[in-house]
């Protein structure tokens, strides 16, 4: 997943000229205050929206009608946008029968998919039944059955509590370690984008640009340790202030 | 739980733990819920009973339950081939209102435009008292078994297509914003997406539209006056209270009224059946 340009701009001006190259197997955080086009960007980028002007440049060849590179996005909303008819099981089905995968043929990638986020045992369990993380946990499975090689996730869990979040975060690492799967994260969250990425885009609202890009090394394992760690004060601190100046600029320019 | 519960059930503990594991609908709730209803409706049949008797009323203006029963089983042969048809039209024409309805609001969200041409003109047919079109009907049509359909067709109709339409285009965003992004097909939103989410809003429209067309039916037949053999319980309604037969006219009435209340049992139980799983509508709270 090489050389991702977008370059774009539209009405309103969400986003100006902005362009972002993204690296095989990184995870890439989006950082910025609300309402600099972090959501706009990746939505673009997931094809949810055209851009006004500029162009998004994928390395695959096997591009689809829609110049996106077919079932190798997975997108994760800031809701669980779950459909409340089906039970787990469906709702995790859906991306691979929306391609016309018999339910069979599915089953064993949908199970892998849920055992992936430890909720194989509630296959058969309605939406409504599960708990605000299980749901999240669910809608992620969802993005995942697809073995997609771009996961896009919108700020995921800002509506969950902070238990949950922190777990929840583990796993996301857990997966992206194993699966090799790229991540684009939207966040509004420092601390969270420090623990979670290995690059840190700060963007600036007003108009909606990259401010910063900036890359965090750790030389330990991403765990408790490392929340607790001098490295990742610093590493928050250094965002913190790199977030700071992004607001200034924007309220300065507004 | 099963050792708690035996517990509740031997002296109706009032220990809160104890309250807590109890199931939550007990066995006596259970069947007050039936025996309640029954009681009351009893209550009010032996209350008729004793005001006719104590006052001499006279049949031919109130008649006794006693008499509307004596009266239901001696005229069952007359009585059940109307109640036969007018289940028939009520049925018929929910049946077709339901697939109409549909169809339609389905064509309807396809286009804004096609929405803007086609629901002003439902909206008249819907305003217009179906008693002021029945006579018109019968010029029309070949018989009045089918202006009868018509008539309940049309006022059960719109209940069905409105909800539909509005059930349709009350899909989470975000769900659509999903399905595009797996490169859904429109028939693919529509099978998997747009009909499922439209289920509670269909079923208000199955419910009230099916009450409607019962009344449509019984109105329509009353403006239309068919005769006959073809006749449904509203003409021998009328018939009977012609010949001053007041223990029928109950008799077609009860009849009536019970056919209402099974089409609402029977589509109450459809909705259900349908949404008991995940719609909030359904669902017992849990607090």
């Amino acid at each position: 997943m090489n050389h991702v340009t977008k370059v774009f701009s539209n009405g309103t001006l969400a986003l100006s000229d902005m362009s972002l190259t993204v690296g095989e197997g990184e995870f890439i955080s989006l950082l910025g205050p609300s309402g600099c086009g972090k959501s706009t960007a990746l939505r673009i980028i997931a094809g949810l929206g055209e851009p006004s002007s500029g162009t998004i440049d994928w390395p695959s060849s096997k591009i689809d009608a829609r110049g996106l590179p077919e079932g190798d996005i997975g997108f994760v909303f800031q809701e669980p946008t779950l459909m409340p008819w089906q039970t787990v099981f469906g709702n995790v089905y859906l991306p691979l029968r929306l391609q016309g995968v018999s339910k069979s043929a599915a089953r064993p990638r949908v199970m892998a998919a849920l055992t992936e986020v430890g909720l194989a045992d509630f296959e058969t369990a309605f939406p409504r039944e599960l708990s605000g993380g299980m749901k999240m946990r669910v809608s992620i499975a969802r993005a995942l059955v697809t073995s997609p090689k771009l996961l896009l996730m919108d700020e995921p869990f800002a509506a969950l509590d902070e238990i949950t979040r922190q777990k929840l975060n583990d796993d996301v690492l857990r997966l992206w370690k194993t699966t090799g799967v790229t991540v684009i994260f939207v966040t509004h969250s420092v601390f969270e984008s420090v623990y979670l990425s290995n690059r840190i885009v700060v963007m600036r609202a007003r108009p909606g640009q990259v401010f910063t890009d900036m890359p965090i090394h750790t030389s330990s394992e991403r765990d408790e340790l490392y929340r607790a760690s001098e490295e990742y004060r610093a590493a928050c601190f250094e965002v913190s202030r790199a977030l700071q100046d992004a607001i200034h600029v924007g309220g300065g320019a507004h | 739980m099963s050792v708690a519960t035996e517990v509740a059930a031997r002296d109706d503990g009032t220990d809160a733990q104890v309250e807590i594991l109890r199931p939550r609908t007990s066995t006596n709730e259970k069947v007050l819920r039936i025996v309640i209803p029954v009681v009351v409706v009893l209550a009010v049949i032996a209350l008729w009973q004793a005001i006719v008797y104590f006052n001499h009323i006279p049949k031919y203006i109130l008649p006794g339950p006693a008499d509307v029963a004596l009266s239901l089983s001696t005229d069952w042969p007359i009585l059940l081939p109307a109640l036969w048809v007018t289940l028939t039209i009520t049925f018929s024409a929910l049946i077709v209102a339901l697939i109409g309805g549909v169809v339609l609001a389905v064509v309807l969200v396809q286009s804004r435009w096609i929405e803007l041409a086609v629901y002003p003109l439902t909206v008249i047919l819907q305003v217009t008292p179906i008693v002021a079109i029945a006579p018109l009907l019968l010029i029309y049509t070949p018989n009045t078994q089918i202006a009868l359909l018509i008539c309940a067709f049309l006022v059960a109709f719109f209940p069905i297509l409105s909800n539909m339409v509005a059930g349709l285009k009350s899909v989470d965003h975000n769900l659509l914003n999903l399905f595009d992004l797996y490169g859904a097909s429109r028939w693919q939103q529509l099978i998997y997406l747009k009909l499922p989410a439209a289920q509670p809003y269909f079923m208000t429209g199955l419910k009230i539209g099916g009450g409607l067309s019962l009344i449509a039916a019984v109105v329509a037949e009353f403006a239309a006056g068919s005769s006959g053999a073809g006749s449904g319980l509203a003409f021998r309604l009328l018939e009977a209270q012609y010949r001053l037969n007041i223990p029928r006219l109950f008799a077609a009435l009860l009849l009536l009224s019970l056919t209402g209340v099974a089409i609402f049992g029977i589509t109450s139980l459809i909705s259900w059946l349908a949404l008991r799983r995940w719609h909030e509508s359904a669902v017992r709270r849990e607090n």
